[in-house]
């Protein structure tokens, strides 16, 4: 059965995953939706990864890959921070990665963005995309919704965005990748990393704004059926 | 003239003699044998009080239903139940593995099992083999820290998710509690939209059928109800009963019980060289 091969096909992460730095911290962001082939394994999945209080990473590309890769590096980040005494660096964090990435390249299928706040470099973004490189961004984009945000992040970004003003610019940001990409959709989780803490932010997906030519979102079958049967066509 | 053998030394590792002969094999048209699988439907989700887990009972090898009543709820802890799709093999083996790692380790720290620590352990498994274990699990379970309630890919991959279904006819499950589901419903309600999922893997997926067995697993107590439903009985019996052509003459009947009952006594003296 074709459906079946589908079914069996690896667990992905179809995705779209964004870290933005703002003045004072980051802002992650990231879709929630998991594919297996065509059908939708999870709708509400969270990409957006604690490896430390003040250090999380985005994941995308293989799900297996990216949540095996980020317990290893949580358990290493812990054992890490219990050695030098203080809480890690986000470069440490990315570090370790980027390590586990290059080092098993050619098992590994996965790309993350790996985002945080320390009280030696403030708020930073590392993109670690497939092949193991690490690049330090004030913004970073991945996954497969990524393609259509590259444009609107050269005319979109700049330099010392306040805190709400990168918030919304990450969200609609994925909400545009939701739009034009297949293997991306769900709702918009974003996290907020600065000197304060971390806050978790949810936006469902029906309340996300609408692009060129999306129609409303339908809730109830109720609303077609109880609507007058339409006029027969006449040729 | 003697024949002088070689002593080879014993190969390690895998024996891959038989791989010539079976290419050849494949090239002359016949098929390898096809698995056990369980087409499946599994479900689980998450009610007031705990967890509720679903399944399916028919086992298929490829087009033929080798069982029609086969267990596919198993056992990991007291209070954590997995339900298994894919290669029957592999997810009897690897629940039964985890099953005795999750025991020594009650052994170890005299407490309870956790569901974290089932998924952990099952998750690298999987992981190791990289998806060669077919074996796509729901794994729920009720512990100290609440009802949890995780999909396991073949690959190693998890979600943790208020309801879940798994299997060739999770498409069909879905759609029931996609339609039906919501938070907080009561025993009866959960039972009963498990049910309904299951019988729509049931009849609308060619890989599940037969009947519909159900686990309830709340803090500190399961209820494990086989053949909860039994929507497909067999409407016709043979009248013509099926008799040997020989009677077998029973000359000696002796019954031995397979365990005995062993008594052990604290007191004793210490063992001496």
């Amino acid at each position: 059965m074709d459906l079946n091969m589908d079914l069996n096909a690896p667990h992905s992460m179809g995705t779209t995953i964004i870290g933005v730095t703002y003045n004072g911290g980051v802002v992650l962001g990231a879709d929630s939706r998991t594919s297996t082939g065509m059908y939708v394994a999870n709708r509400a999945s969270d990409k957006i990864t604690q490896l430390t209080d003040n250090v999380y990473v985005c994941r995308s590309g293989s799900a297996a890959d990216s949540q095996l890769v980020s317990d290893y590096v949580r358990y290493f980040l812990h054992q890490h921070t219990i050695q030098l005494g203080q809480p890690a660096t986000v470069k440490v964090a990315a570090n370790l990665i980027r390590l586990i990435s290059y080092n098993n390249k050619n098992m590994l299928e996965t790309g993350l963005i790996v985002g945080g706040w320390d009280k030696y470099e403030g708020g930073k973004i590392y993109g670690i995309p497939l092949g193991g490189t690490l690049i330090e961004q004030p913004f970073a984009i991945g996954g497969s919704g990524s393609s259509y945000l590259y444009g609107f992040f050269d005319q979109a970004w700049k330099e010392g965005m306040t805190k709400d003003e990168a918030e919304q610019l990450v969200v609609k940001a994925v909400s545009l990748a939701i739009a034009r990409d297949g293997a991306s959709g769900g709702v918009v989780r974003t996290v907020v990393i600065n000197s304060e803490g971390v806050t978790r932010n949810f936006y469902p997906g029906d309340k996300l704004q609408l692009w060129h030519e999306e129609l409303e979102p339908q809730n109830s079958l109720l609303d077609i059926l109880n609507s007058p049967s339409p006029e027969p066509m006449n040729i | 003239m003697s024949k002088a053998v070689v002593e080879l030394p014993p190969k390690g590792g895998f024996n891959f003699d038989l791989c010539r002969r079976n290419e050849m094999l494949l090239k002359k048209g016949a098929s390898p044998p096809s698995f056990r699988k369980t087409g499946t439907t599994i479900v689980g989700l998450i009610y007031q009080e705990g967890v509720i887990l679903g399944a399916d009972t028919r086992a298929t090898a490829g087009s033929i239903v080798c069982d029609k009543n086969c267990e596919k709820i198993h056992y990991m802890a007291p209070n954590i139940y997995c339900c298994g799709a894919g290669t029957a093999a592999d997810t009897e083996a690897v629940t039964d593995m985890v099953s005795s790692q999750l025991q020594l380790h009650r052994y170890h720290t005299s407490r309870e099992s956790r569901v974290a620590t089932a998924l952990t352990l099952l998750k690298s498994h999987l992981f190791n083999y990289q998806g060669y274990v077919q074996a796509a699990l729901v794994l729920g379970g009720v512990d100290v820290t609440g009802p949890h309630l995780h999909m396991i890919y073949p690959h190693g991959s998890t979600d943790a998710l208020p309801f879940a279904t798994m299997g060739s006819g999770s498409l069909a499950a879905m759609a029931v509690f996609e339609s039906k589901y919501c938070e907080g419903l009561n025993k009866e309600e959960g039972i009963n939209l498990v049910c309904e999922a299951i019988c729509a893997g049931i009849f609308n997926d060619l890989g599940s059928g037969s009947n519909v067995d159900i686990c309830v697993i709340t803090k500190g107590h399961k209820e494990y109800l086989r053949n909860y439903r039994v929507p497909n009985t067999r409407a016709h019996f043979s009248s013509k009963e099926f008799t040997f052509p020989k009677k077998t003459e029973v000359l000696l009947t002796k019954i031995v019980p397979l365990r005995e009952k062993i008594e052990v006594t604290e007191d004793g003296d210490a063992m001496e060289e």
